[in-house]
């Protein structure tokens, strides 16, 4: 990066730390934080749309949207997650390939499983091979990013579903006792007073959804405790930068940069709590 | 769902555009960037080493236009299969194991006997104590079969930290993988065997169903051998060493 760095075996001190901790490999070391954080922001939309979809399903009147709502819960939650890391989104990756290998190529001759092989052909390819990498980076990004929505929404459904019940009856029926329509109800009594009886629980999968994203090497994206233990095992002289064994370094970085996260949840969750426990008849509540 | 499938296609279709307006076919070299001198990610943060070097002149003869990815050593073979990159150049030994799920070129580097290292000071016994090895690798399966304690890592860095640690007695890995590592100890760290002859030479990986590209790649590495190429590279990355095609 700076001038000074091109002979790095000739430095030393602080010299030598300014060229090191600006390498193009700590680049990318910094630039995984953006990732990581980039990727929880997406996530979290995808997640309370699950979330609210799955709720809303368990809720409904018709049973087999009853059904549907139940097995995405209860199944979801059941498979440990590297499973559905390492075999879902491989099925959702190939099931994409597939489709547009039967829209794309209608003349391809020869059969797609091929013993071990998965082959279509190469205008299917999702994303196709002569694409730049940035193109396939995104690509791993955007299907980690579906694959924390799916995981983690089923949780988040659960947890509304709960918190839905929890609402006392008492005052939806007062809402209709005003003349409220069903739908009046709901929007105007039964989400605002749900949100008190869910945060705990939705905080609860936020914190755990922070500290999920090593999963993300499994799908390719490389993140920041990927670069942590690359950057902190041990080096010998065929690197520029030669050090002995440093990931503890490292990974302190990462603690210092997870409880700050924390702290910073921890403060806004706090905020959420007390606004959605203004007027409300809860120990917390306020008048 | 129908404007869905429309944009889908639209995008589809300017992609084939695309596709089309390339003409050299592009080739996913895919490595695990672990493995130094064979492969590693240099302080740059690209893919470099012996087998970049290889990989990069192969695809030249081949007339091939290359791309490189990593991906973690554990899941580098059901990757290959499932067509996310189309070779394995990662310093993967020769194996009948492995020949039933993947195919592989003919030999780029000769066999390279493993080597045991241990903290100096430690007599030979500890062969039959706490052997650290990488996960899904030919050291791996010989050490559950010799009757010490296997301890398998994600990466081969973990294994030698493990030694340093005591979490192991020794580890098993190849002699020119660990070779720098323990001149570099200055002293913590010694070979106590450098003639474990395991696996066969390396090769590089294609899927069983990619004939064309294995013959291609075949040739090339013929023609390395023949011209003193190979030799030089391998006498470049791996201490002089001497090697005849």
């Amino acid at each position: 990066m700076f001038e000074f760095c091109a002979d790095p075996k000739s430095l030393d001190g602080l010299v030598w730390w300014s060229c090191y901790l600006t390498n193009g490999k700590h680049m990318a070391f910094y630039f995984s934080f953006v990732t990581v954080l980039t990727l929880l922001l997406f996530t979290v939309p995808l997640i309370m749309t699950l979330g609210f979809a799955g709720a809303l399903a368990r809720r409904s009147q018709i049973a087999p949207v009853r059904w549907v709502g139940w097995v995405y819960t209860s199944m979801v939650r059941g498979v440990p997650d590297i499973i559905f890391f390492l075999f879902a989104l491989i099925a959702l990756d190939q099931g994409i390939e597939y489709l547009r290998h039967v829209a794309l190529c209608p003349d391809w001759a020869e059969p797609i499983r091929q013993g071990n092989d998965f082959r279509v052909c190469p205008d299917a390819k999702m994303p196709l091979g002569t694409a730049p990498q940035w193109i396939h980076e995104i690509y791993g990004f955007v299907l980690a990013a579906v694959g924390f929505g799916i995981v983690f929404g089923a949780f988040a459904a659960n947890t509304l579903y709960g918190a839905l019940n929890a609402v006392p009856h008492a005052q939806l029926e007062t809402g209709v006792a005003y003349g409220m329509s069903p739908r009046q109800v709901f929007r105007r009594i039964h989400l605002p007073q749900m949100w008190i009886y869910a945060l705990p629980g939705l905080s609860n999968l936020w914190m755990i959804l922070i500290k999920a994203t090593p999963l993300l090497f499994l799908l390719g994206v490389e993140d920041v405790v990927y670069w942590a233990r690359e950057l902190g095992g041990s080096k010998t002289a065929i690197f520029d930068y030669p050090h002995g064994d440093w990931r503890l370094g490292y990974f302190m970085v990462l603690l210092v940069f997870y409880l700050l996260l924390t702290w910073v949840s921890e403060k806004a969750f706090g905020r959420l709590t007390a606004w959605v426990s203004r007027g409300q008849a809860t120990m917390g509540g306020t008048t | 769902m129908t404007t869905f499938l429309k944009l889908a296609g639209a995008a589809t279709l300017a992609a084939s555009f695309v596709a089309t307006a390339v003409t050299a076919e592009t080739i996913r070299m895919g490595t695990e960037g672990a493995y130094p001198p064979y492969n590693f990610i240099n302080d740059s943060g690209e893919i470099d080493g012996f087998e970049r070097e290889v990989g990069d002149e192969l695809c030249k003869r081949a007339g091939l236009e290359c791309t490189w990815v990593t991906n973690e050593w554990d899941s580098i073979i059901p990757n290959l299969v499932s067509g996310n990159y189309d070779t394995i150049i990662a310093g993967m030994s020769i194996t009948a194991e492995r020949d039933e799920v993947i195919d592989f070129t003919q030999e780029y580097f000769p066999p390279d006997p493993s080597a045991y290292v241990a903290l100096s000071g430690a007599g030979m016994d500890v062969k039959g104590g706490v052997v650290a090895a990488q996960t899904a690798t030919i050291q791996a399966a010989y050490i559950a079969e010799s009757g010490a304690t296997l301890v398998e890592f994600a990466t081969p860095e973990e294994t030698v930290a493990a030694v340093r640690s005591g979490e192991a007695d020794a580890v098993l890995a190849d002699f020119a993988y660990l070779k720098p590592i323990v001149d570099a100890s200055g002293g913590e760290l010694t070979i106590i065997d450098d003639s474990v002859s395991i696996g066969g030479g390396v090769g590089m990986g294609v899927r069983e169903s990619d004939g064309e590209l294995k013959a291609k790649m075949d040739a090339a590495i013929a023609s390395m051998k023949e011209d003193g190429t190979l030799s030089e590279l391998i006498a470049k990355w791996f201490d002089g060493r001497m090697v005849k095609f």
